[in-house]
């Protein structure tokens, strides 16, 4: 039968915190990647890269921190691949994003072969003392991992940086019209590459999260699409970073939400619950799809200075 | 580096075989470092399946193996050079294998010659269907049909695990998951044409498939106006292509094949529906699509090629214990180098940079 | 005149199979206004992408001020104090007018004290500009304010502007060349890139003429004769096109009322057009880029659609048909952009030719191509077209610009069309291929079709239309027959000085 009571409103919106920091992570690198005006379909391999570097190195150093540090080091070292394919070898983004996954996938089950059902070192909680104790708002807001508010302050820096710095405002010239900004003397590529870069650590980041928090243990294809959602995330978002976060507390949500209804017993198969992100992505893109005036305009366009 | 006028012909077909080679080169490296001796493991993957003590065995798999590549890629292909991006090919699969094994396993245990031809068709219209999806929500909301092609992989997935566990399951399975053995029910079953040569029906459809996909190209109008929209998507509208209903064709038709694909497989080789039915064939066609340069005779070969890695990868697997996942690897790999030689397809490489290279 | 503010001494870039530059020397003085003079394709672009620092050339010299000059990127030229306003503008759409100008600047000031100085440099020289209005949203001529205010700021020693005047209206032209004049009196030098005579007479005080990749003379054009500068401008006399007496017939074309919304986020929307086109007749439309140019050949040629009556070909209702149809019905068309909306790129020139030609060419039997008739089709064009191209087999885009363009064209005008409309025909051709243009539409009238043609060259206008219409923001001014006009009148049916007035008022 189900039990509905048995869903805590605490510890539900608590851990959608929790479930929505590794797409968010995922996320907010892609929309990096996007507004320099290169579409990089990669983020499922370079977070399950991520998320194998991570587990490993943290399993065998005990250190979780340095899992994440490594996780984003290979996410960003597999994105310098597609760097590689897209920015020198002028090869389609979208082909070479999905060779990226593809190779992302046999890598990580490689590089996993021997930490299948193995238990990865804790992440602290953060409890923060004063604020962690305030009834409601300390269980959801005040007691999570480092990495949890490391993403939002990435998401805020991302956001101040897009609008404010001048890195910020190279970066959006670049994806809105790379012929200009070449002719103004930006540096296309290197900024691009830098981008890809960001954005391959930071799903690192979040491949890592799943692998050493959410789950926490290797499996392989672990990720089961998370990072197609990422990428889908940023279509809601129109490209805005503050929205970003908004989309991933949603998906986070419907995530957490089906989770305690399959624990609740819904008389419904485990199965069909579990579409349920998939479906919402999709949802959410035919909504969000009609409005696609905000993309850069150069999106997936490749660039090639001639003369 | 500079831009050729023209793309070079030479090229087009010898990039392909170049990306083998590195590919070869660089997976006997990785398997040197799993500690493998690179020369006995490559030449296991690619000369024990084919002429090696168990050849006999093995032929007929490449047929097994290679149909439902190169029947998916043919349909991928065409939409990969419109510049529709058909990628859940591995979910239209599923699906077209749910619809086609849906139909035999309603008309058990009756015996009639009508049965087969009617999966046939459900397993096309289910993968069509499927395929469509993405096709009409961007026709109708411009959603990106990447994703939702692909997040229809992972709805087929759980539906297949919903299936096997639930409506298909065999009544008299003694409580296992997953469906009656359709290779038991001769109404149904996808048999080899000719005894232990792999030749079953979906090895006729995709040989159907790459003519036609050749003449389609080729001869037929709606062949260049798919060439035009993916060069050209501007120069195709103002030639009169209504570029919607051209992504539709595209992701019905990639659709419909796949789900073919997964109908002959579903029918044939797995014999029944189960959890772990899909093996990556989807996905992997991709790369079929893109080593055959979009071509259909080229992706006739580049799926017997695919296939070849997976049945040397086997038998690497069980002779070396070369893991399975360097095997997927390898494949991931040679899409990298594919795509990284086709630079000299477009782009001529000059030995002395000049001082500026902008 | 001072002592030379910039000399170039023997510069030379060659680029495969085309010497772009050989061996060019010229100087510019302080405070001069320097004419760079040339056709399409002479080598004024690279050359002043050198000034600029966007190409380096493989041998020669420039100094600067007497000290040798030599930037690696545009970074170092504006550092020294050289700033370009480019043909093609290098904006940013979807930023602001002072985001896009702090883009243009090494240290930029925050953007509250930027817009506060785009203010008031704005108003020193009359161009009244909004520092936090999106680019995207402004007219042609408000665009290249924001590309010459970013030169501004940087205080430039040498201002180089690439064919300015080709985004204006005459009246724009005229305060543009205040500005300049202005400039020039504080002391700064301007390099003017241009291929239009009568400005350069207009403005310069001297003029260095490139041909081939070579300077040919330098002159004073004010003192020589537009034909003079002209012959040494092509090298031999040029043909002029010759207009054969013409009859009307019927209306062959009639716009009723049609209005489109753009399909571009900074498109222009076609606003109740009304208009008839005559058999034998050629209507000349013309208007600065971005008027509603490229709408309205999208809602002829029927990639965009209206209301089935707001376009009438012989009367029959075609505005709710396809590109097809209305080929089949005689209605042909011919983009502005040649690579990726008139042809593809990397298809053949059989396969371009089929592209438009399948329907009146009956090149496809039962949805199957006819690919040899397709071949001869593509090369009839060649031949009669004098396409100089090694053959039917080659891709567009190995082709020259003029040549590609004498393709697009003749494709057209060889399916014999009922009403042909084309959209900047002689856009970035050479000026022999831009008379065998102008001809090919002339006898094609003459054979009594009809021919709307827009272009932003009113003297091409001016010499081939019977009548001649001004879109302006998605207006269509009254229209008139082209011998009773003055380049006042066209000016103001242009839209005037769009908006300019306030400043100079």
């Amino acid at each position: 039968m189900m039990d509905l009571s048995s869903i805590s409103p605490i510890l539900l919106l608590a851990s959608i915190m929790a479930a929505s920091t590794p797409i968010l992570l995922a996320a907010i690198g892609e929309l990096v990647v996007e507004r320099a005006g290169v579409l990089n379909l990669g983020v499922e391999g370079m977070m399950i890269t991520g998320a194998i570097c991570g587990f490993a190195i943290a399993v065998n150093t005990g250190s979780p921190a340095l899992g994440f540090l490594v996780a984003a080091l290979g996410g960003a070292g597999l994105s310098l691949l597609f760097a590689l394919l897209t920015q020198v070898a002028l090869a389609n983004q979208v082909a070479s994003g999905l060779a990226l996954t593809l190779f992302g996938l046999g890598l990580s089950a490689l590089l996993g072969q021997g930490y299948v059902g193995i238990k990865p070192p804790p992440t602290p909680r953060l409890d923060i003392p004063v604020l962690g104790d305030i009834p409601f708002l300390g269980p959801v807001l005040f007691s999570h991992d480092l990495m949890v508010y490391l993403a939002l302050a990435l998401v805020t820096a991302v956001w101040a940086g897009l609008k404010y710095s001048r890195a910020g405002l190279v970066l959006r010239a670049v994806g809105e019209n790379h012929d200009a900004a070449h002719a103004l003397g930006y540096k296309v590529v290197r900024v691009r590459v830098l981008a890809i870069a960001f954005g391959g650590a930071c799903a690192g980041l979040g491949g890592a999260y799943l692998s050493l928090v959410r789950v926490p243990q290797w499996t392989e294809g672990m990720t089961a699409g998370a990072g197609w959602i990422a990428l889908a995330l940023v279509v809601f978002a129109s490209w805005k970073a503050g929205r970003v976060l908004l989309g991933a507390w949603l998906f986070g949500g419907v995530s957490v939400l089906q989770l305690n209804l399959q624990a609740a017993g819904v008389a419904l198969p485990v199965e069909y619950l579990s579409m349920s992100p998939y479906l919402i992505t999709i949802l959410v893109l035919v909504i969000m799809s009609a409005d696609r005036s905000r993309a850069p305009a150069s999106l997936a366009r490749i660039f090639h200075a001639s003369q | 580096m500079e831009k050729r006028p023209q793309p070079s012909r030479r090229w087009l077909y010898l990039s392909p075989l170049l990306a083998v080679v590195v590919t070869m080169l660089a997976g006997g490296a990785l398997f040197a470092a799993l500690g493998k001796n690179p020369v006995e493991a490559i030449a296991t993957i690619f000369w024990e399946p084919l002429f090696g003590e168990f050849a006999f065995y093995y032929r007929p798999q490449l047929l097994v193996k290679g149909a439902p590549l190169v029947l998916i890629a043919i349909g991928l292909s065409l939409g990969f050079r419109a510049g529709v991006w058909n990628i859940g090919a591995e979910g239209q699969y599923i699906i077209g294998a749910l619809a086609g094994a849906g139909v035999g396993l309603a008309f058990f245990p009756l015996d009639a010659w009508f049965i087969f031809p009617l999966m046939v068709i459900a397993g096309a219209l289910g993968g069509l269907a499927w395929g469509m999806i993405p096709g009409l929500l961007k026709l109708r909301f411009g959603t990106n049909e990447i994703l939702v092609s692909l997040m229809l992989v992972y709805v087929a997935e759980k539906l297949l695990a919903a299936m096997a566990l639930g409506p298909m399951k065999n009544p008299e399975g003694m409580g296992f998951p997953g469906s009656r053995n359709l290779q038991q029910y001769p109404s149904a079953h996808n048999a080899d044409l000719i005894a232990d040569t792999g030749m079953h029906w979906g090895v006729v459809a995709a040989l159907i498939a790459v003519i036609f996909a050749y003449i389609l190209l080729g001869r037929h109008v709606l062949g260049y106006q798919i060439r035009l929209t993916g060069q050209a998507p501007r120069a195709a509208r103002f030639a009169g292509v209504n570029p919607a209903r051209l992504a539709l064709f595209c992701l019905g038709i990639s659709g419909a094949l796949a789900g073919l694909a997964g109908m002959f497989e579903v029918s044939g080789p797995a014999g029944q529906v189960s959890i772990d039915f899909n093996v990556g064939y989807g996905f992997t066609a991709i790369i079929v699509a893109f080593l055959g340069r979009l071509h259909p005779f080229g992706i006739a070969l580049a799926g017997l090629l695919m296939a070849l890695t997976y049945i040397g990868g086997e038998i690497a697997q069980s002779n070396l214990g070369l893991p399975s996942a360097a095997i997927q690897m390898f494949q991931g790999m040679l899409l990298f180098f594919l795509l990284a030689v086709d630079l000299l397809t477009n782009y001529r490489l000059r030995l002395t940079p000049r001082p500026e290279t902008a | 005149m001072t002592a030379p503010l910039l000399a170039i001494s023997g510069l030379t870039k060659a680029y495969p199979g085309v010497v772009a530059n050989d061996s060019v020397s010229f100087e510019i003085a302080g405070g001069e206004v320097h004419a760079l003079l040339g056709e399409n394709g002479a080598g004024k672009s690279t050359l002043v992408k050198m000034i600029y620092g966007l190409v380096k050339p493989d041998s020669g010299t420039m100094t600067l001020h007497g000290a040798p000059f030599a930037p690696g990127e545009p970074r170092a030229a504006r550092a020294a104090g050289v700033a370009m306003v480019f043909q093609h503008f290098s904006l940013f759409d979807a930023l602001s007018v002072a985001e896009n100008i702090a883009l243009g600047m090494e240290s930029p000031p925050p953007l509250r004290d930027l817009s506060r100085r785009i203010r008031d440099v704005s108003e020193t020289y009359g161009l009244p500009l909004d520092p936090h209005r999106t680019v995207g949203a402004l007219s042609a001529g408000e665009r290249q304010r924001v590309e010459i205010l970013r030169c501004l700021l940087q205080n430039p020693r040498l201002l180089i502007m690439d064919e300015p005047t080709s985004v204006l209206t005459p009246q724009e032209v005229t305060i543009l060349f205040q500005t300049l004049r202005k400039l020039a009196a504080e002391g700064v030098s301007i390099l003017y890139i241009s291929h239009k005579l009568e400005e350069i007479r207009a403005l310069c005080d001297r003029a260095t003429i490139l041909r081939q990749g070579r300077n040919v003379a330098t002159c004073n054009p004010r003192e020589t004769t537009a034909r003079e500068m002209a012959q040494l401008m092509v090298g031999a006399s040029l043909d002029v096109t010759a207009r054969p007496a013409r009859q009307l017939g019927a209306t062959a074309l009639d716009i009723t009322g049609l209005s489109l919304a753009s399909p571009n986020r900074f498109g222009t929307a076609l606003k109740n057009l009304h208009f008839t086109l005559a058999e034998g007749e050629i209507l000349g439309i013309g208007g600065v880029a971005g008027n509603g140019q490229d709408e309205l050949l999208a809602a002829l040629s029927g990639e965009l659609r209206s209301a089935p009556g707001a376009i009438r070909l012989k009367g029959r209702p075609v505005g709710a048909l396809g590109p097809a149809p209305r080929r089949r019905l005689g209605l042909l068309t011919a983009p502005e952009e040649r690579l990726g909306h008139a042809a593809a790129p990397d298809m053949s020139l059989t396969e371009n030719a089929l592209m438009t030609g399948a329907e009146r060419e009956k090149l496809l039997a039962r949805g199957f191509i006819r690919w040899p008739a397709a071949q001869d089709f593509a090369e009839r064009i060649i031949t009669r077209f004098d396409v100089r191209t090694p053959g039917p087999g080659t891709a567009a885009r190995a082709l020259s610009g003029g040549n590609l363009q004498k393709f697009v064209i003749g494709r057209e005008v060889l399916q014999r069309p009922e009403v042909l409309v084309v959209n900047q025909p002689t856009w970035g051709v050479d000026a022999a291929a831009a008379v065998a243009i102008r001809q090919a539409l002339l006898d094609l009238a003459a054979d009594g079709a009809a021919i709307l043609c827009i272009s932003q060259d009113l003297d091409e206008l001016m010499e081939i239309a019977d009548r001649f219409g001004a879109l302006n923001e998605g207006r269509l001014s009254d229209i008139r027959p082209t011998h009773a006009l003055t380049l006042q009148e066209i000016g103001l049916m242009m839209g005037g000085a769009h908006g300019m007035e306030v400043a100079h008022a």
